[in-house]
């Protein structure tokens, strides 16, 4: 069913999120032990003042008590440069969603893993360079993360095991503004 | 609905406060046209006011490119009262306009009046008093600059509008996003939500009273209303995969907006009061970025349906769907001048992105920007102007443009990515 399928990415979300940014995680970790009580409503942005000294509220996932795993709780082949699961990085050419060649091994490696471990979640994580539109650059990088979590699925990896999510041009990994820094972000991160 | 709700929960207080923050920005002139109107703001009389209005209206008149103002220093004389004037003087400065103005405490607030002034045979133009409380001062004199820009050139003035835009800081890998709102000349500068996952594609309500946006503050994403006076939040659209790209309809009823819960990202319309969306396209392309015509009939938007991205049009209600840019390779992100007569996009040619603007009827596209990098244009409220961002080495910039392309401002940033500047309606 969709809604368990979302509950599921939420979830792989959440604990990735908590795993994933070690300074946050001392900064509220006190938030994260009793204080559930926050409603639906995040309730703590603030109005615009009349200058006076007015505060925005400030969001995401962080801090955890959700430890699972991270990448540092993932077997050693995750970190053997010879092993294909070390690359858990997919590069894309311009405008295209087309996994090239190079990454077609690296895939089916992910494939592998997860196809033996059966409760393993990821999620698959699309980028795209600063070029182009902001929203449009979000529905490609989805598209790309798609394409991905199609040829896990072809070789048999359950779709429940797999989360989608396009951060577009907003979460790139090089700073620069040449073809050199655009390349590193036009990928998909399949995220442990 | 248990668990999905502990699960929003756990995500949802991992928050604190920020701080306020006033990104220091200034507004250089990078272009104007050589016939600026010379007008002499005469100081206000002014007694113990916290504000100096006329150098503020003095600031907006020069902003906007088509005055040019005369420095205090160089002014025959500090008239605040019209029988003090004595035009001949004026005239010997060759100034075509002087406008004077008293500011005078009343109670808790202040009287604040002023006067504009035809130096060629001494008439008065304009001559309004308004009351004003301490802090609305700085409003009080945008509005002036409003009412001044309007009587000598026959278009509404933008002063008094706010602008909302999105910054980013970088410490490593960890990043702070935050959605400011700020006046149009870059005062009072405030973040309204601040989060560290991105925060996106801010759009201002019809009565310039909330905000939508696109927040990742959950690891996916979802679309967000705020109430700019009170900061109360409402998550509208939170489906399976994208939620993005939110528009208002010109009533304020609905957002459309871009889904692809059912696979492939369509533009969709989200009724604000009931919570349903209805699809609007079902191509099995990218279809995103929609924008409201201001008449509420149709919708233009961006789809790769054709091999690259182009800007479609499709009636609110459905129906055909007909492409409507047909030069460049890449035309996306379309906005709706307020007039309704012109759409402004990114319009991409080689990898070279700028702005351009298409005259609704004859769909002709004039490009207004040198490029490379421009995105997200969105029009002033007298559809006059385009606001959008560009970059130049690494500072990003939000710039305004005339849609004749002839002024062209850039309001520059301290530090940080600055981006998706939207102005308010009003």
């Amino acid at each position: 069913m969709k809604f368990t399928k979302t509950l599921a990415a939420i979830a792989i979300v959440s604990t990735l999120a908590l795993t994933g940014c070690s300074s946050d995680e001392e900064k509220d970790a006190s938030l994260t032990d009793g204080s559930l009580n926050g409603g639906m409503n995040d309730a703590s942005v603030n109005g615009l003042g009349d200058g006076s000294g007015m505060n925005g509220g400030r969001f995401g996932a962080n801090g955890s008590k959700y430890g699972a795993r991270g990448a540092n709780g993932l077997p050693p082949e995750f970190s053997d440069p010879n092993n294909p699961l070390s690359k858990r990085t997919i590069y894309f050419m311009l405008d295209s969603s087309q996994v090239q060649q190079d990454f077609v091994s690296v895939i089916a490696a992910h494939a592998r893993y997860l196809l033996a471990n059966p409760s393993q979640h990821v999620v698959l994580e699309g980028n795209g360079d600063e070029r182009g539109s902001r929203e449009y650059n979000i529905a490609l990088g989805e598209q790309r993360s798609k394409t991905v979590a199609g040829m896990l699925k072809a070789q048999g990896v359950s779709e429940s095991q797999l989360g989608i999510v396009s951060y577009g041009e907003e979460k790139p990994v090089a700073m620069g503004h040449d073809e050199s820094s655009w390349e590193l972000n036009r990928r998909v991160e399949i995220a442990y | 609905m248990n668990l999905f709700k502990k699960l929003i929960l756990a995500s949802a207080i991992g928050m604190c406060f920020a701080s306020t923050v006033n990104a220091e920005m200034s507004i250089e002139i990078t272009e104007g046209i050589e016939s600026a109107m010379p007008i002499a703001i005469v100081p206000f009389a002014s007694q113990g006011a916290p504000l100096d209005i006329s150098s503020v209206v003095d600031s907006d008149l020069t902003r906007s490119g088509y005055f040019k103002t005369l420095p205090p220093q160089n002014m025959p004389a500090k008239p605040s009262s019209a029988d003090a004037i004595n035009f001949p003087d004026w005239q010997a400065v060759r100034q075509n306009y002087v406008v004077i103005g008293r500011v005078q405490p009343n109670g808790g607030s202040y009287n604040v009046e002023f006067q504009l002034f035809d130096v060629a045979n001494g008439s008065q133009l304009l001559g309004y008093r308004m009351s004003s409380s301490a802090n609305d001062l700085r409003k009080t004199a945008h509005h002036i600059s409003d009412m001044i820009y309007e009587k000598l050139l026959g278009k509404k003035g933008v002063f008094s509008g706010r602008i909302a835009y999105i910054t980013t800081t970088r410490q490593g890998t960890q990043s702070n996003h935050k959605l400011m709102v700020a006046d149009a000349d870059g005062a009072n500068a405030q973040a309204i939500a601040t989060s560290i996952e991105p925060l996106m594609s801010p759009a201002w309500s019809p009565d310039a009273k909330r905000i939508a946006y696109v927040s990742f503050e959950h690891k996916t994403a979802s679309v967000i209303t705020q109430t700019l006076a009170t900061g109360q939040r409402e998550r509208v659209a939170e489906f399976p995969g994208i939620n993005g790209a939110p528009a208002w309809s010109p009533d304020g009823s609905k957002l459309a907006v871009t889904l692809s819960k059912d696979g492939n990202p369509d533009i969709y319309i989200l009724d604000l009061g009931s919570r349903n969306v209805t699809k609007l396209t079902k191509n099995r392309a990218i279809d995103t970025e929609p924008t409201w015509s201001p008449d509420g009939s149709k919708i233009v938007f961006t789809s790769d349906r054709g091999g690259k991205p182009q800007l479609y049009s499709i009636p609110v209600q459905g129906g055909e769907e007909k492409r409507i840019t047909f030069s460049g390779s890449y035309n996306a992100r379309a906005s709706f001048s307020p007039d309704g007569k012109f759409i402004t996009m990114v319009h991409g040619n080689g990898g070279d992105y700028r702005i351009g603007v298409m005259d609704v009827n004859s769909k002709s596209i004039s490009v207004l920007t040198p490029g490379p990098l421009d995105e997200s244009p969105s029009f002033a409220p007298n559809s006059d102007m385009v606001l959008y961002a560009s970059r130049k080495g690494n500072t990003g910039y939000l710039s305004a443009v005339s849609i004749n392309g002839r002024m062209q401002q850039r309001l520059v940033f301290d530090s940080s990515e600055v981006r998706e500047p939207a102005w308010s309606p009003k």
